[in-house]
This record gives structure tokens, sequence and C-alpha cells, in this order.
């Protein structure tokens, strides 16, 4: 009896759970997984204090707990908001969450510059997600949007702050990680920025996880800098022995061929740096900015990256499906798909296996598909005639 | 002539001092105060129905009870004297003219809570204000009222005031503890609750300057009695600070039993509109809460009169009702133009926004720049839509009340006064030259829920 104490039931879009007391809300619709789990751009599981600001991951709760389960008046912050035993929580079968929702992605892109096309993190950006999934095609916003200079921030960093979003994200880095602090917030409201005061270069050993932690394009990495687009690179997992004690040492390297373009820590399915034994695996500078040869690594193998917005070579291969909960939810009624593409277009055909294509796919490969849809070998020597 | 609490001795000559302050009957609140079991002063604000004058009017009573009282962890009561609401002005008033009597009701409040150290966050503005304060507080603790073991009792108590830096935004509690903490001034996320969480952590109670000051009277004649002025649930004596287009601005103590109507234009209030001209609309509690054409503030939706209190200015909702906010009376006369005048708010806001949550650092600038249009005569017809879409999305889905504060102007606004914002849309020149005058307002109009 005294096990069922201990955790908390909680209702997410009427799929039950249980939890651990203190769980936040998010953290509960992330064990459910797939589509019930609000976005996030500020909150980090792994950076203490952050979270509550974007308002992306605000949620219905229609039942406080069992033993008060009157609604919360307001929608709460998901991401802060701790689950309580029997609570209720809707988050895309609620029409109010949607369109709350819909309403702080139109003011983030307000005055973000939405110049992708030449942006790195363009293929791996968690606004370029939000975007797709709950943006509009067009803008209501008829004025100029505001812009900043571009400032580099030290050797490595460079701060392109109209793309910035504010989710403070880097704050926490720079606050938890990194021991001195030279960089922060200035300013207030539409024109608060990221600064260093003033203009300091930021020198610390991992002032470049900031960098991986940065949900938009605001903070890059200046060593990968329009050197390559991330959907053409490889990623891989690898490790060296890194002398800082602090280092897990354990990366994605970021490849083309057998060249290193760039390194990153290794992130999980909510785009965050993975944990080791609980403890956050943050890399190094060094590792990071240093050690760009294939030979400082020992190469574990392909990266698992179920970001869908990432799409790197062969990453269909041990790609991790994102569990499928609209149809559970909704009732076995699936809004996202309101026909079926593969009755009349051939392409992406399910039956090819795109990443045994060689290069990029032209329409000739799917034209003869009909011819070989009977199994995986057959389509790879189809690719290989290409 | 309503009874006055707080204000009654505010001119005796040299009142700002301690003799002159002790001599009219001052301190005999500490006196009586120290008697009694803290939670017995608790009990007493209570049944009192006080409530807090800051704006939100949560009652004084129950936010006291909810204070966390863990052993071995100092508690703290912070009296929050950032006064930046436009149109508010009363604390100033109280705090410039009798400061003691905040002080007495600190150490009473500082006793009954627990509170071996006090703060006031006084807003920068008021940098005058601060060496009355300190001086009042210097003489109040050479003559045995703070400090160490304070009348014998050993109690101790210290209170320091510290200066804000010129945000508005710490007003709001949780930002106030921030910025009091030396950090940026951001609002942080609740729960927890400074009742919990609030000061370095520790529990603590945020109370403006007037609910401070209303305890010198509780304490002094009883909560019951001081109950029984006023009405309903709108106990006790108000300060109003009132402005704009009236005889007499300034600030009124009133005991919530009189009409708006005669706040208006009766001599011994506001005196009525200057000029000859006649009322079109007013800002019943400061520049937050929704505006009211004049119809809706002279009579409820009901044909009721309305009251200057708490549930008679907030009857109907915000469809056709306001709140009592923190008292600023704002009033304007035919000759206003509410576009100007919500625009205004809106750049306030924007400036305002502390940045941190996207509805209301986005949100508040996108206003702030179509409404210039629409003043400037560039608006289109979809504008006044899309605004009203855009406070929609910003309020209630913010960390803080600002996001609110924020949507409501110009919610309200367009609600009454939509016939003005179609009226600048389509005459663009003639809006640049002349002001709209009184509106088609009789009737509500419909808005639509969806943009």
């Amino acid at each position: 009896m005294a096990e069922e104490v201990k955790t908390f039931k909680v209702t997410i879009d009427n799929i039950t759970i249980d939890v651990a007391p203190g769980t936040t809300v998010l953290n509960a619709a992330r064990q459910i997984g797939g589509d019930v789990t609000p976005p996030a751009m500020c909150y980090y599981s792994k950076l203490q204090g952050s979270g509550g600001k974007c308002r992306t991951c605000l949620v219905e709760v229609a039942a406080g707990s069992s033993a008060d389960p009157r609604p919360m008046p307001k929608l709460v912050a998901s991401c802060r908001t701790n689950v309580m035993d029997g609570m209720v929580v809707k988050n895309i079968t609620s029409e109010k969450v949607t369109d709350a929702r819909n309403g702080v992605v139109e003011f983030l892109l307000l005055n973000h510059p939405l110049d992708c096309p030449i942006c790195d993190q363009a293929g791996e950006c968690h606004l370029q997600d939000l975007g797709y999934d709950h943006g509009k095609e067009g803008t209501r916003y008829e004025f100029k949007r505001r812009t900043f200079e571009k400032e580099d921030i030290g050797p490595y960093i460079q701060l392109h702050m109209t793309r910035c979003i504010l989710c403070y994200r880097c704050t926490y880095v720079a606050d938890q990680l990194t021991d001195k602090r030279v960089h922060g917030i200035l300013d207030r409201g539409d024109h608060a920025e990221i600064s260093t005061y003033i203009s300091k270069a930021i020198d610390n050993d991992f002032s470049g996880n900031m960098i991986d932690v940065c949900p938009v394009g605001a903070l890059t990495d200046k060593t990968f800098r329009f050197k390559n687009r991330v959907w053409f690179t490889k990623p891989v997992d690898a490790h060296r022995n890194c002398e800082n004690p602090k280092c897990c040492g354990k990366a994605t390297l970021w490849l083309r061929g057998d060249e290193v373009f760039r390194v990153t820590a290794r992130k999980d399915e909510w785009g965050e740096v993975q944990s080791y034994d609980g403890k956050a695996g943050w890399i190094c500078n060094t590792c990071r900015f240093d050690k760009k040869n294939s030979s400082d690594w020992t190469i574990e193998g392909l990266s698992k990256i179920s970001r869908h917005s990432v799409i790197g070579a062969n990453k269909y291969k041990t790609l991790e499906m994102p569990r499928e909960t609209v149809n559970a939810v909704m009732g076995g009624r699936d809004p996202k798909l309101l026909m079926n593409i593969h009755n009349v277009s051939e392409v992406n055909n399910p039956s090819i296996e795109l990443s045994h294509i060689q290069g990029p796919a032209h329409g000739s490969d799917f034209s003869h598909s009909k011819d070989h849809v009977d199994g995986a070998g057959e389509s790879t020597q189809w690719g290989m005639k290409k | 002539m309503s009874r006055k609490l707080l204000l009654e001795k505010a001119h005796v000559e040299g009142i700002r001092h301690y003799d002159v302050y002790r001599r009219e009957g001052g301190y005999r609140s500490v006196e009586k105060a120290f008697r009694m079991a803290p939670a017995d002063i608790v009990e007493e604000v209570k049944k009192s129905g006080l409530r807090g004058r800051g704006g939100a009017g949560f009652p004084t009573g129950m936010k006291w009870s909810f204070l966390a009282k863990p052993e071995g962890v100092p508690r703290y009561l912070v009296c929050n004297a950032d006064e930046s609401e436009p149109g508010t002005f009363k604390d100033r008033y109280l705090m410039e003219f009798i400061p003691h009597i905040l002080i007495e009701g600190m150490i009473v409040s500082s006793f009954a809570l627990g509170s071996n150290r006090s703060y006031i966050y006084i807003r920068g503005e008021y940098a005058w204000i601060v060496d009355i304060l300190e001086q009042a507080i210097e003489e109040a603790k050479q003559n045995g009222f703070l400090g160490k073991n304070i009348l014998g009792t050993g109690f101790d108590c210290e209170i320091y005031v510290h200066r804000g830096a010129g945000a508005y935004i710490c007003g709001e509690e949780t930002a106030l503890l921030e910025s009091l903490e030396g950090k940026r001034g951001n609002p942080r996320i609740k729960p927890p609750f400074p009742a919990v969480k609030g000061l370095y952590d520790c529990p603590t109670v945020v109370n403006n300057v007037e609910t401070l000051a209303a305890v010198v009277p509780i304490i002094n004649d009883g909560g019951e009695e001081y109950a029984k002025i006023g009405v309903g649930k709108s106990t006790g004596t108000k300060l109003m600070s009132a402005c704009g287009n009236i005889n007499k601005p300034g600030v009124y103590e009133i005991d919530m039993t009189i009409s708006v109507e005669e706040f208006i234009f009766s001599d011994e209030y506001c005196g009525g509109i200057p000029n000859g001209k006649r009322l079109k609309a007013c800002i019943p509690g400061g520049s937050s809460v929704p505006i009211l054409p004049a119809n809706l503030l002279l009579t409820t939706a009901k044909g009721e009169k309305r009251l200057m209190n708490y549930e008679s200015l907030s009857d109907g909702g915000f469809a056709t009702g306001s709140m009592m906010g923190s008292g600023g009376f704002i009033v304007l006369d035919e000759d206003q133009c509410v576009v100007k005048h919500t625009y205004t708010l809106a750049r306030f806001y924007r400036h305002e926004s502390c940045g941190q949550c996207s509805p209301c650092r986005e949100g508040t600038g996108w206003m702030e720049k179509i409404l210039l249009n629409i003043e400037k005569g560039k608006g289109k017809i979809s504008d006044i839509d899309l605004l009203w879409d855009i406070q929609r999305k910003i309020e209630g889905n913010t960390i803080c009340p600002l996001g609110d504060a924020a949507a409501w102007p110009v919610a309200a606004a367009i609600r009454h006064f939509r016939d003005e914002f179609e009226w600048h849309v389509k005459n663009p020149e003639e809006c640049l030259r002349t002001n709209y005058g009184l509106a088609h307002y009789a009737d509500p109009i419909h808005v639509p829920v969806t943009g």
C-alpha cells in the first residue's frame, strides 16, 4: 500500500500515467511522449530555474487534483507546474491551448528575421519546428522588425541578437556551468538584449555549451558558421579521453566524408543534452572547437536523432519514431492526415528506403518504384543504379 | 463629510515629526498591539475585512494567515511603496505628509507576522520621501519603537528603506523581491508564492503602503469597528487620487459608500468638470483597469447607481464594469481622444514590460504601433479587430499581471469606444485636427470574439 502513495496519477489528453511527486506536467507529458508533449522553447531540464518564459508549453488544467478537482482559471506553464494526484491536463485536446499557443508562436516570430535560408541553425531549429506546427503562413505584423548588430562574444561564439527569442537559457549556462559570468540580459521589454557587460569576450572552458542550448540561431559556432548545412552532414557518436574533469568527452561529430565540420554535445529526443548517470553531458571548448580531426575521436557509430527536422544522411536507418498518440487521444480521429498521399503520388513511397539513395533524390528515383516495391534489398540495388 | 482614518491628522502642523504625531495619539496601536498575541492581531485584521489597497483587493488578513512559519527561518514584511501606476499618487501623499502612520503600521504588522527586518521598497523617483521616511524611522528608533527590545517586550525590529531604480514592473510583488535582493527585476513564476518562498527564499508578506497604514486604526478601534465603515466587503476608508479633467484634483479619503456621481461632481471631492464640459469617460482605478464611458460609469448595466467601492465598480464584470484597482481616478471630458489616450497607455506598457515572457514583450510593442497608426490616421478597420485579437492573446497568458494590465485598457477602449476608433480610420485627416467628442456609447457595442 505504501508504494501506491509514492506516485501521482495524472491524465494528459486522456492518457493516464503514474509519475513521481514533484514531476512537472511537461516532464510527465514527456514520459508519455509523442504529440501530447507540449513544445518548450525556454525550459531546459538540465538548467536549474529555466522555463516559464516562452509560454509555448501552456496547458489547460481541467481538474487540479482528486482532492480539489476544480479547474485552474488560467492556462498554466506546464514546465513550471507540478503534477498533483488526480490532475487532469488538456494539451492538444484543448482549443484554448491551441489558440493561445498559436498566439505565442506569432509573438515569437514577430521580430524574428526569418532568415532561415542563411541561418546555421536551420534544419535543427526549435523555432522552425514550432513555426511549422503552429505558425500561420502569413504575418499580420506590418512594421519594421527589431534588429541588432551582430556581435562576437569571444573567439568561438557569435551572437546574432536579431534572432534571439530571449529564452534566458544561455544566461543559465553562464551562471551554472561557467565560473565568471560576464553575460546576461541588458535593458527590458522588446528592446532587451543578451550581451556581455560591456562588450567583454567570453573566455571560459564551457562557454560553447550555450550554443547547444540556444533554441534558435542566435548563438552560433564560429568554427562552423557558413561551412555547411546541417542536413548535408552526417552525425556520428564519438568519444575521447578529455583531460578536463568536468567534460564528459562524449560528443556528436557532424561529418561530411571524413571531415569533421562540427562537434556538439549529444542531444536527446527533446533537443537537450543527454545525461550520463544523472549528470548532464556538457562538453568543454577544447572538444568542441579544437578537436576537428576524426583521428582525435573514437567513433562509435551513427547518432540516433529523433528530431524530425534534421534530415541527415542515413538518419532514417536508426530513427526512433515518436509514438503516435494523436489517434489515441482524439478517439481514432486523426486531424493532421486528411488523405493518404501515397494513393495519389509516387513521391516518398514508403517502401523506398530513402537512406539508400546516394546523393539527392530525384523524381526518377520514384517513377519506377512500382516495379520495385518488393523488398528492402531490391530497393537498395535500385538506389545503387542511379 | 465622511469619516477619515488615515488623513485625519495629515495637516496638523509638524505632524511629520514624532513629537507632534505622538501628541496627536500616534503609536498607541503599537502599545496596544504589543499586549496582544500576534495571532490575535492577524485575527483582528481578518475581522476588519481590510482588502489590499495596491490594486488586486485581496483580503489582507487572509494573506497574513497564509504566511508559512517554519522553525529557524526568518520571515519578512515588505512594504510596496513602488507606486508607479499612472494616475495613482495616494501613497506618495500619505508618506510625504504623515510618514509615521506607515512606520507605526509596519511595526504592528511586523510584530503580528514575526518579521524582525522589514523593508520599504520605494520608487526611486520619490527621492525626497526617502529622506522623510528615514527621518521618521530614526525618530521612532530614538523613542524606543524600533530597534532592539521594543517597549521592553523582547521583540526586535528594524525597518530599511530601499530605493527602486525606475521600473514599473518592480511594483509587482515578486519582481519587487528580486529587485530588493539586488537582481534584475523580473517577476518570478508562481507558485511558490512569497508567503512560502519570498525574499531570500524566506516566507514574506508584501503589502501596499495604504494597507499597512490602515492597520493602525484597525488595532486602535478594533477590527469590528473598522468593518462597520463602508459597505459589504468594502470596509474601511480608501484613498483615491483623482486627476484629469476635474476642478479639484488631489487625494481624497472616502468611506466607500458615496456614489461615483457624488465623487466627481460634489464640491467636497473632485468638484465637477471644468469649463462647463461634459463627462466622457473615466478610469476609476489606475491606468490598468478598464475605461468606462460616462453612462456605464454613473449607473451599472442593471440601472443601479454605481458606488465608489470594490463590488460596485466591478459590477457587470469587464463587459460593463471596471475595477477599484489602486484608486487612481482619471476623468476624461468630451474633448479628450480615447484613441490617443489608449495609445499613451500602450506606449507606457510597452516601455515597462520586463521582456521576460513572449506575449507581453512582443504584444505590447505591436499594440503600441497599431494604435499609433490609428491615432495618426493611417489605420485600417481590420486593425481594430487585430488589436482585439492581440490583447486577447496576451491576457492571462503571461507570468505576471503586467500582461493583463496592458491588455485591459485596450480591450475596454475597443469595447466601449469602437465607433471612435472607426471614426479615426474613416476620417484620417479630420482626426488629426479635431477630436471625436462624445461617443454614441449608450448601447454596448458588439465586439467579435475572435480576430
